[in-house]
């Protein structure tokens, strides 16, 4: 496979920030007037918050190179301890419950992080199978977590924040876009740190960083850490502002398969491209239905379009693998540059 | 007898381990009468009575190495001679079954792989060990990780002490890549850069973690003659530079003769050899073991 690039520039490019800041521009100013309820409620909500457990996912995986299965098990940790401290602590601020979530999501990802320390690649992803299995057992073995309620179902709690209430689609798509935007920027800043330089060094040569004293194991522990924070945090968007009520089977094996695609789709080791990837992700099987039903009419039903859809995402995955490892983003980059030069040229 | 270390080690301001520690720690696998802890503190790395073998496979067999400060040490031998499991013992891959390293007067057994570079002691690989998805910039500024005091937070926050320890670890980038003539691929992402000009990355990112010793290994390894000769000009060049001890591990015979002070010579696992380039080139059995010995018996006699 090609080299895994690193996307970070030393210093904050100008023009890349300024893209930044010009969609969220947009996202914050144009968005909110423009849409029904189906863009944000079928669309924008579960975008935003698969973006966000791509981000988490690729500092584990594109940036420290561990492979991991459990993601979908720490979104269900994050949307379950969120959900338990804003019921069991009164008047906890929701910002605070989703701290305390995301801290909860670092510290199971840590303890399943730590066969890290001994196992690497395909051992290490069957290992964090565990996080997946044991994780979605004892939400429904312990009723507790579910609050005793019969199904396991649990319901989100109004979202308000600093006094600022964010009812109905239009209300939940800003909480989550100012959550996702907020975490997105830290994590930019983690990977162009010398912390984000270890997590790479581990991932490129192990034995090369531990000589050269990066701390190997605390730098893994630390982005089993930071990863499953974020990734619970996505679980918290997942479960609160998309979906309101959600039960763990919800957080599968599917859905961890789905956040690493997401992520290999997008381009391992890229911020961005966990946002391209969620992107294709969330509206690809929404165009493949439309165009199905519009094509082949009505035997073109939901067994069909489910099928359908895993047999074309498989064959997307083969071939990003094959003809472009470095995943959406870099055919994005190729076609910029392109763009550009044709551009200078006239 | 250690405590004169422990004094030395004491005024020269390093981490020194108390000597019924250390001296606790070397004597593990040792046997109890050979006495291995006379270690001499004016020596920059000392190795007595190592033995390695890996399975039945004996790989090091008694070696004694001792390097003064600031001289180019060679260690040669024929392939396989055990030069690279020497390199590897000293850095701490592998784990010597007897006998014990030296760095700077203080004992190790075996030598701590993740304190290395605190020790002062930084190495390159014989095959390539950069991060090939990082700039050169920050493969070298890599190099200075185990500087690095801030943790992830106040990096990210960009809290002034992280801010400078950054800022640091560029600017001894920098200039370790100026001084070795890579500036015009200061942003290039390593893996794409042509082998020569890795090898001399990773020469680079040993140096910038400031280093007393050295460790390469074949760094000439693959090259042609003249990015040899280019080779041997910047380790002296960093010799002089930034006052190091080198010790260097090559196959090229000719390169070595005119680059190290002295010279180790190695064969299957046994130091045969050790004194100056004159006293080796001049050694009959060094001579035996890089040309072979002729036959006794020529004809089959007896066979």
């Amino acid at each position: 496979m090609s080299v895994v690039t690193a996307d970070l520039s030393p210093s904050f490019s100008v023009p890349r920030h300024a893209g930044a800041i010009a969609v969220l521009a947009v996202a914050y100013l144009v968005v909110p007037f423009l849409g029904s309820s189906y863009l944000f409620e079928a669309i924008l909500l579960p975008f935003l918050a698969l973006s966000l457990a791509g981000v988490g996912l690729n500092l584990l995986t594109g940036y420290a190179g561990q492979v991991s299965l459990g993601s979908a098990a720490f979104m269900a940790v994050g949307a379950f301890a969120a959900y338990n401290f804003n019921l069991r602590v009164d008047a906890l601020p929701l910002a605070v419950s989703i701290v305390l979530a995301g801290l909860s999501a670092a510290a199971i990802g840590i303890v399943f992080g730590l066969p890290s320390l001994r196992l690497r690649g395909f051992y290490l992803a069957v290992s964090t199978l565990a996080a997946q299995f044991f994780v979605q057992w004892a939400l429904t073995k312990f009723s507790w977590f579910s609050n005793n309620s019969a199904s396991g179902v649990i319901d989100a709690p109004p979202l308000s924040l600093a006094g600022f209430s964010f009812e109905g689609p239009v209300g939940r798509y800003l909480f989550a876009l100012t959550v996702v935007a907020v975490l997105t920027f830290l994590a930019f800043r983690l990977v162009s740190s010398q912390t984000g330089r270890n997590f790479i060094a581990v991932r490129d040569n192990e034995t090369a960083a531990r000589i050269i004293g990066v701390p190997v194991l605390r730098t893994k522990l630390l982005a089993f850490g930071v990863s499953s924070f974020i990734i619970g945090v996505a679980g918290v968007l997942w479960a609160f502002a998309y979906l309101r009520t959600v039960e763990p089977a919800g957080f599968n094996l599917d859905r961890s398969f789905q956040i690493l695609f997401i992520v290999i789709i997008g381009g391992l080791a890229s911020i961005r491209g966990a946002f391209f990837g969620a992107a294709l992700i969330v509206v690809f099987p929404l165009v493949l239905s439309r165009l199905g039903s519009f094509l082949l009419g009505d035997v073109f039903d939901s067994g069909v379009l489910d099928m359908t859809q895993r047999i074309v995402i498989g064959a997307f995955i083969i071939l990003f693998l094959v003809l472009e490892p470095d995943g959406l983003v870099a055919l994005w980059d190729r076609l910029k540059s392109r763009i550009t030069a044709a551009v200078r040229r006239v | 007898m250690s405590a004169s270390n422990y004094l030395l080690a004491g005024l020269s301001g390093e981490v020194a381990i108390p000597p019924d520690i250390a001296e606790h720690l070397s004597l593990r696998n040792a046997p109890a009468a050979q006495p291995t802890l006379r270690t001499d503190a004016s020596l920059a790395l000392e190795l007595r009575g190592i033995d390695l073998s890996f399975g039945g496979v004996v790989a090091l067999k008694e070696v004694d190495l001792a390097v003064r400060h600031g001289e180019i040490r060679a260690i040669i031998g024929p392939n396989g001679a055990g030069k690279s499991s020497l390199i590897n013992v000293i850095s701490g891959v592998y784990r010597p079954d007897r006998g014990h390293v030296a760095i700077n007067g203080a004992p190790y057994q075996p030598v701590p792989t993740h304190k290395l570079a605190r020790l002062g002691v930084a190495r390159t690989f014989q095959n390539l060990a950069l991060f090939k998805g990082l700039s050169v910039l920050d493969n070298v500024a890599t190099g200075r990780a185990y500087a690095g005091r801030t943790n992830f937070l106040s990096q990210i926050i960009g809290l002034p002490n992280a801010r400078r320890e950054q800022a640091n670890a560029r600017e001894r980038a920098r200039s370790v890549i100026d001084f070795l003539h890579l500036t015009p691929y200061l942003d290039r992402l390593a893996g794409t850069l042509p082998y020569g000009l890795q090898k001399r990355v990773e020469l680079a990112r040993a140096l910038a973690a400031e280093p007393r010793i050295l460790l390469l290994d074949e760094p000439m390894a693959g090259m042609t003659a003249t990015e040899k000769n280019e080779l041997a000009d910047y380790v002296r060049l960093a010799r002089e530079e930034y006052g190091i001890t080198v010790v260097l591990i090559e196959h090229d015979i000719g390169v070595v003769m005119g680059l190290s002070d002295r010279i180790a010579v190695l064969d299957y696992g046994r130091k045969i050899a050790d004194g100056t380039p004159q006293e080796i080139a001049s050694d009959q059995r060094v001579i035996d073991a890089y040309l072979g010995v002729p036959p006794e018996n020529e004809d089959g006699e007896g066979i």
